[in-house]
């Protein structure tokens, strides 16, 4: 806060700028309240460098992290959700998939795409959190399914990034049904015996979690990821009492035994590729 | 008898028509005529209402207090039944019971969720919520199935997995997970009958098969109507309209493609004659078990996937 007050009385800028310009420069960590560069914050892989706070990134920032050189070929990428129940709730379907569409430049709540990851190939899906809060309908099913016939076709191993508040309602029917889709190809890269790594991140629940999320050859997660079936706030309704600090953090799943490890965002890149190596033939 | 709201002016002719018969008896005055009439009009208006039926009031009846479950449903098609109990880990979970059965001359492994009817047992049966137990439970008898080359029956009755402290500590999502996956690869045939409520993931978790049915007057989808309602309208009053939007109902599904067929019910719902739905379903399992051993396993296997593959509407 100090440092506003400084440029407040040094610099004279006209007002939309003064608010705008610390925006895009400057970072403050949501947890410690640290301000960086935001150049500085990127650079440590959207982690905080004093505190190690992971903030919530998309596919976009993924993709930047884990392909050499931030090369890779997209998988369908235009696959967009259709409206077949024709859900209406406070507004229609469509148009909170063009809004959202609007928003977040994104066509939908999954990316996926195929490149090297520190000259391994791999195949990566990663979910977009911001794209009506990373639910799962039609089109993160396809995606996922198609983007594990690439890793089968290819014979590279899969990395799913999950981040995901879970089913997405107004597909109801057609939604839950992702679950069983994706887990169907999950079962069949499984019997092929290739490699799949799942990475939940902040939040990972519902039915993402009841699905692919679940089923790594490894589950990893970042530090502090909430991660669970159902959302704190059912299970506070169900049960009458407060959940104990740190519930359903990554950490409270490593201790019950559903993670393999937890891995900074710093070190991902590094460590699933050394993991991966490990298991070349 | 337990009347829903919908039913009421049928409670009110069927009052009417209990009175009538009383007092002829007790005047020994000839009223067959009017209670003969009143038996039509009785069975009119019940066609009518049943026939009609909003996706709220398909959601009360799968609910109906006297609805049959896993249980009676198994005591109501299988000459033998031996229950087998626990998941080898934790405890056994009452929310889900299964075992081997004979039905006519055919031995299945009969799972389903299981709800309780008087308030004790409702409580010790966790009103049909698994646990995670429960589900690895579920696992581990399909695997079983597998094992001696018998067709498995999963029957599904559950307002959702239970969203618990310990059904999180001991891994619900893991559980139902690794069902969903393990079940598309059970050699054996697999059928799946919703015959209450199919709540989410909690449903889903036993419902991977070779057939999926619902009964007619059942739920099946993503969320309840009232959590939708919640969640959606931030506020419990829009479940009717959430019930509609959410095309929950036995023929919005198979109209969907999501599930392969309906099992009719008998006229105001399976409690109504209990013994006729045993029958009907007994049927409908005995003929799809016959139909899908003529298949082999690995096409078996492969139709399963490719049927759940082809589920979901995108535009490209
Ligand atoms: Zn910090």
């Amino acid at each position: 806060m100090s440092w506003y007050k400084r440029t407040e009385k040094g610099i004279v800028t006209p007002t939309e700028q003064k608010l705008e310009v610390p925006d895009g420069l400057w970072h403050q960590c949501s947890h410690c309240k640290k301000i960086m560069q935001a150049e500085e914050h990127a650079h440590s892989n959207y982690v905080c460098p004093e505190c190690g706070f992971h903030d919530r990134i998309g596919s976009k920032e993924y993709f930047e992290i884990l392909f050499d050189g931030n090369n890779f070929t997209e998988i369908y990428p235009n696959i967009r959700s259709a409206d077949p129940l024709k859900f209406i709730d406070t507004q229609p379907y469509p148009a909170r998939i063009n809004s959202s569409m609007k928003k977040t430049g994104l066509n939908d709540a999954v990316r996926a795409a195929y490149g090297k990851m520190n000259e391994i190939s791999v195949v990566i899906a990663c979910m977009d959190f911001k794209f009506i809060g990373g639910s799962m309908g039609s089109v993160v099913g396809e995606k996922i399914a198609r983007a594990i016939d690439v890793a089968r076709k290819k014979k590279y191993p899969f990395i799913m990034i999950s981040k995901s508040g879970g089913a997405r309602m107004m597909e109801a029917g057609f939604s839950l049904m992702q679950m069983a889709k994706t887990a169907a190809r999950l079962a069949l890269l499984d019997k092929d015996g290739i490699p799949y790594i799942s990475v939940l991140t902040d939040p990972t629940t519902g039915g993402v979690t009841a699905s692919y999320a679940m089923l790594g050859d490894f589950n990893v997660a970042e530090p502090g990821a909430l991660i669970g079936f159902a959302g704190p706030r059912v299970i506070r309704e169900t049960i009458g009492k407060d959940l104990p600090e740190g519930f359903q953090s990554a950490e409270f799943l490593l201790e019950h035994g559903f993670l393999d490890f937890i891995v900074d965002r710093r070190e991902m890149k590094s460590k699933l590729s050394v993991l991966l190596g490990m298991l070349k033939s | 008898m337990v009347y829903l709201d919908f039913e009421k002016p049928i409670a009110e002719l069927e009052s009417k028509l209990a009175d009538m018969q009383q007092m002829a008896k007790e005047t020994n005055v000839d009223v067959s005529k009017e209670v003969k009439s009143l038996e039509e009009k009785i069975k009119e208006l019940k066609k009518e209402t049943y026939s009609n039926l909003t996706g709220w009031q398909r959601v009360q009846l799968s609910r109906h207090p006297d609805r049959p479950y896993t249980l009676d449903y198994i005591e109501g098609m299988a000459s033998q039944f031996i229950e087998l109990h626990g998941d080898r880990n934790v405890r056994d979970d009452k929310a889900m019971v299964g075992g081997f059965a004979k039905i006519d001359d055919t031995t299945v492994m009969i799972i389903g969720h299981q709800k309780g009817r008087k308030t004790k047992e409702r409580q010790m049966r966790n009103f049909g919520m698994a646990n995670p137990e429960g589900y690895r439970k579920a696992l581990r008898l399909m695997k079983l199935a597998e094992k001696f080359k018998k067709p498995i029956v999963t029957l599904i009755d559950t307002p959702g997995a239970f969203p618990g402290l310990e059904a999180e500590e001991r891994g619900q999502a893991e559980a139902i997970a690794r069902n969903l996956r393990e079940m598309f690869m059970l050699k054996v045939p697999v059928i799946c009958i919703i015959i209450g409520e199919g709540a989410s993931g909690g449903a889903l978790g036993i419902a991977i098969g070779d057939k999926v049915f619902m009964l007619e007057n059942t739920w099946y989808s993503v969320i309840s109507p009232e959590s939708c309602s919640s969640i959606l309208w931030r506020s419990w009053d829009h479940k009717e309209q959430a019930a509609e939007a959410l095309k929950l109902t036995a023929q919005d599904m198979l109209k969907n493609k999501l599930i392969d067929g309906i099992i009719k019910e008998p006229l105001g719902g399976a409690h109504n004659d209990p013994q006729r739905m045993y029958a009907e379903l007994k049927k409908v399992i005995l003929n799809n078990i016959a139909e899908l051993e003529l298949i082999k396993p690995k096409d078996r296997i492969n139709q399963r996937i490719e049927k759940f593959s082809s589920m979901g509407v995108f535009l490209e």
